[in-house]
């Protein structure tokens, strides 16, 4: 039978302060099996699977694909990027990996065009976003009613590889721009890429050279927690051999009788897996197969909840003290809502009346046509009265003429009956003429006859005087000499 | 077996987390080939370290009449004794007993990993003579509960959220009418919704196997028949062994768990054992035959325990939540409706007195260009 009491003083145990619940500590009378828990815990998050997420910084070419290859192990899909990038953008691509029964959904986020520009002043901004555009889905999701918070696929960054050129100096002066940028809201790892151009010496050099800088300008990088006693040994160890010099390759090359993942070049070839050569294998270990899990809590605990805190307090939120009664954030939710409501109203009112506007405008013209058209038409129509008046005039007229015509006529013929031969002629050409007179059509009384052109004529009768002129013109002159 | 961390391989570990190549233990990870393999493979190693790194926490509620034996279960079944100088009312003080909720914290170990236990006790249920809604500051207990869990949720500050939700509650039956009483399922009926409910045959040692057996199938017919939903236990995994698929069918089939408690050890069978020493022999709580308790103890600790938590952060407070919000949402609505007409949610759809002045003008505008129209043709006809 064994007593085990806990220590009271124990880091992230949970531990209530408040006292005025009895709390003792016990010891069992055998064994009860909750130490079964953790087994418990463990297989339901294998049953649901994990999820990582990386984002790479660095230069185009700098070797990021293929690092992310060695690591895993597999031959992610990627074209080369090239230089000639407007701006920054980053390509987030996920794979679904497995190993053994352990199912881990990866997404590897790429800064494609970082370090292109000829003017990097904003290179930083599209990473901040893209890290802020993360915390904020995950807010909207948590803030939701009905939320699905155990199966949502969790998109925020875990960690951030940041490459470092090897040039064998020091960083360059984006590099501590955006590290300083990123170091708040996501874990960073500084690497040094390509190393296989920097020999021992140098690199040792280097390496002092970095964190230094990184220290004297207030980076806060990534570091391997120590509190746990199972690793904080090798975590300690590793913290000392920051940034890590990595080498990566694809390719396999036969070294003694195995093949390994190597670059081969005439003087040598460099390995992959050999810890002196490079430090990749420290890199493996620190980040896939011992701190994987501290890297996301620390995600989840330290920056997400610095965003969402940031966040909220924009939004007019406050914090409240243990024992004031008001709850703060449902209070000020809904005087934010009665807001968003008073707006949205007064908005809905001014729409409104600007419709309203809008149609008697429409309507008041739509009158004004009207009544144009009205007037028009009435206009038409008096026109059209007076043409047929007129009209009728003449015809009136014409009637007559001819009526007094068909009289003298009819005189003249009782006449021509009582006189000689001679006469007769005249009067039956006379006569005839009246025949061809009579199948015309008068349209107008007056004849006008052309001055230019035409000499003035002295015809018998003004049927004749019609006949030879082939227009009527405005300004000839009606002789009456021709006249009948 | 050892490991380089010096930690003893047991095989229940080996069969957890190793593949077919690999011998592991929790804290490293050891190969037998030299394979390449990426490693995150360790992540449940991981999560194992820092889970007991962290330390747990269970809330577990347990009610019924008095004298059912809610408190020798739990001394039983925690191998401990929680309940050192109570006080025992007797009849005349209960006639008026009003429901009480009683904290109990402890701080238990095993093994290495921690536990944060918290006992919910309810005296004074169903004990007085008018039980009119007596499990209400029960109810009233969870809410309270959720709704700090809510509040802490929804501040600023989140590092040091306390979890003081109830995660489970056993349900005590008395064995000795025929199935549920009123009181039985107007109690499982008011909290179904907000806790997992575990109900219980108390003092199994009155009933033989026939009865015991007749006993369950008529309540587990009447939860059915009430609609009453207690906690199911999850499917097991398609890739478990056919062992552990029946032990969990087995399970399935007992509820409900006919239990029996013991604060005394006797000696039975040559061993020290709790159990309760009759005239006519010994009823041993932890043999299987006797009683359902080493089922109950199994499935509450050793492998629903978990599940239990996440039952209830994931279903029973997310309803809560649920219902929170769009209970202050109605009340803002409620309040705002006196000043305009307008309908809060949604917003997009217009008004119908808008929509008949729209349909009104846009029909006159209609006459109006028929109209016009119709002149601009008579006016044509009339030049031609």
């Amino acid at each position: 039978m064994q007593s085990f009491v806990a220590q009271p003083d124990e880091i992230g145990w949970p531990y209530s302060s408040q006292g005025n619940e009895e709390k003792r500590n016990l010891s069992l009378g055998g064994h009860v099996g909750f130490d079964s828990l953790p087994e418990q815990l463990v297989s339901k998050s294998v049953t649901q699977g994990f999820c990582f997420n990386i984002l790479c910084v660095g230069e185009t070419g700098i070797g990021k694909s293929t690092l992310m290859n060695t690591l895993f192990n597999t031959m992610f899909e990627n074209e080369e990027a090239s230089h000639y990038q407007n701006g920054v953008y980053l390509r987030p691509r996920t794979y679904d990996l497995q190993e053994t029964n352990v199912r881990l959904k990866l997404t590897i986020v790429d800064t494609v065009g970082f370090g292109d520009q000829i003017n990097k002043e904003d290179s930083y901004k599209p990473i901040v976003d893209y890290i802020d555009t993360q915390f904020e889905n995950y807010l909207q999701e948590e803030l939701k009613i009905k939320r699905s918070l155990f199966n949502y696929h969790d998109t925020r960054i875990h960690i951030c590889l940041y490459f470092i050129a090897p040039t064998g100096h020091s960083l360059k002066s984006l590099d501590l721009v955006t590290m300083k940028k990123l170091d708040s809201k996501v874990n960073i790892i500084p690497i040094i890429a390509k190393a296989d151009t920097i020999s021992k010496s140098e690199l040792h050099k280097f390496k002092i050279k970095i964190m230094s800088e990184l220290v004297s300008n207030g980076v806060q990088i990534y570091q391997f927690p120590t509190d746990d006693e199972t690793v904080s040994e090798i975590n300690a160890s590793m913290n000392a051999h920051l940034p890590f010099a990595v080498v990566g390759s694809v390719e396999e090359v036969k070294v003694g009788n195995k093949a390994v993942r190597a670059r081969q070049y005439p003087w040598g070839v460099v390995q992959v897996e050999n810890e002196s050569h490079c430090d990749f294998v420290k890199l493996r270990e620190m980040l896939i197969r011992v701190n994987m899990e501290d890297l996301r809590e620390q995600t989840h605990a330290r920056h997400y909840e610095l965003y969402r805190r940031c966040k909220l307090e924009e939004m007019g939120f406050k914090d409240t003290d243990p024992d004031s009664e008001p709850f703060s954030l449902q209070e000020t939710y809904e005087a934010k809502r009665k807001e968003f409501l008073g707006d949205l109203q007064r908005k809905e009112e001014e729409m409104r009346q600007m419709f309203v506007n809008k149609v008697k405008e429409t309507e008041a013209e739509l009158k004004d046509k009207e009544r144009e058209l009205h007037e028009k038409f009435e206009q038409l129509k008096r026109m059209h009265q007076e043409e047929k008046k007129k009209v009728e005039d003449k015809r009136g007229y014409l009637e007559e003429e001819m009526n007094a015509f068909n009289k003298r006529k009819a005189a003249a013929e009782t006449l021509s009956l009582s006189q000689p031969v001679k006469k007769d002629k005249d009067k039956k050409n006379r006569s005839v003429n009246m025949e061809n007179q009579s199948g015309v059509s008068a349209s107008s009384s007056k004849v006008m006859m052309a001055k230019a052109n035409v000499e003035p004529l002295n015809c018998q009768s003004w049927w004749q005087a019609i006949q030879c002129c082939t227009c009527l013109v405005h300004n000839a002159t009606w002789r009456p000499g021709g006249l009948f | 077996f050892t490991c380089k961390a010096n930690v003893l391989i047991t095989t229940h570990h080996a069969h957890r987390f190793t593949g077919a190549n690999f011998k592991c233990c929790i804290y490293c990870w050891v190969t037998d080939e030299e394979k390449q393999y990426v490693g995150f493979a360790t992540l449940p190693n991981q999560v194992h370290r820092k889970s007991v790194k962290k330390g747990f926490d269970f809330t577990l509620m347990v009610a019924g009449e008095s004298g059912m034996g809610k408190s020798t279960l739990v001394n039983s079944l925690f191998l401990t004794d929680l309940y050192k100088d109570r006080k025992l009312l007797n009849a005349e003080e209960r006639i008026n007993q009003t429901v009480e909720i009683i904290k109990h914290t402890v701080d238990i170990e095993e093994k290495g990993v921690k536990l944060k236990l918290t006992i919910v006790d309810t005296p004074g249920f169903g004990d007085a003579v008018n039980n009119n809604e007596c499990w209400k500051p029960i109810t009233d207990y969870i809410d309270q509960q959720f709704e700090q869990y809510f509040r802490d949720e929804s501040g600023l500050n989140r590092k040091n959220i306390q979890d003081n939700r109830v995660h489970c509650c056993l349900y005590f039956i008395p064995p000795f009418g025929h199935g549920l009483r009123p009181v039985d399922v107007e109690f499982m009926k008011a909290l179904h919704e907000k806790v997992n409910i575990i109900p219980l045959i108390a003092k199994a040692d009155c009933l033989t196997p026939n009865e015991i057996k007749k006993l369950k199938d008529r309540i587990r017919e009447e939860i059915d028949k009430f609609g009453i939903k207690v906690y199911q236990f999850p499917e097991c995994d398609s890739d478990e062994d056919e062992e552990f698929k029946q032990l969990d069918k087995e399970l399935k089939e007992c509820t409900p768990f006919a239990v029996i408690g013991s604060n005394t050890v006797v000696e039975a069978r040559g061993q020290r054992v709790r159990g309760r020493l009759y005239p006519w022999g010994i009823v041993e709580v932890e043999n299987q035959s006797h009683c359902d308790f080493v089922k109950l103890r199994n499935m509450l600790i050793r492998s629903h325990m978990h599940d239990l938590k996440d039952v209830t952060c994931d279903v029973h407070y997310e309803n809560y939540r649920a219902q929170c919000i769009q209970e202050m949402t109605s009340k803002l609505a409620q309040d705002n409706r006196m000043e305009s007409p307008i309908p809060i949610l949604p917003l997009s759809t217009p008004d119908v007195d808008t929509e008949k002045l729209i349909k009104m003008k846009d029909e006159e505008l209609k006459r109006m260009q028929e109209m016009l129209n119709k002149m601009q043709q008579q006016m044509h006809d009339k030049e031609q």
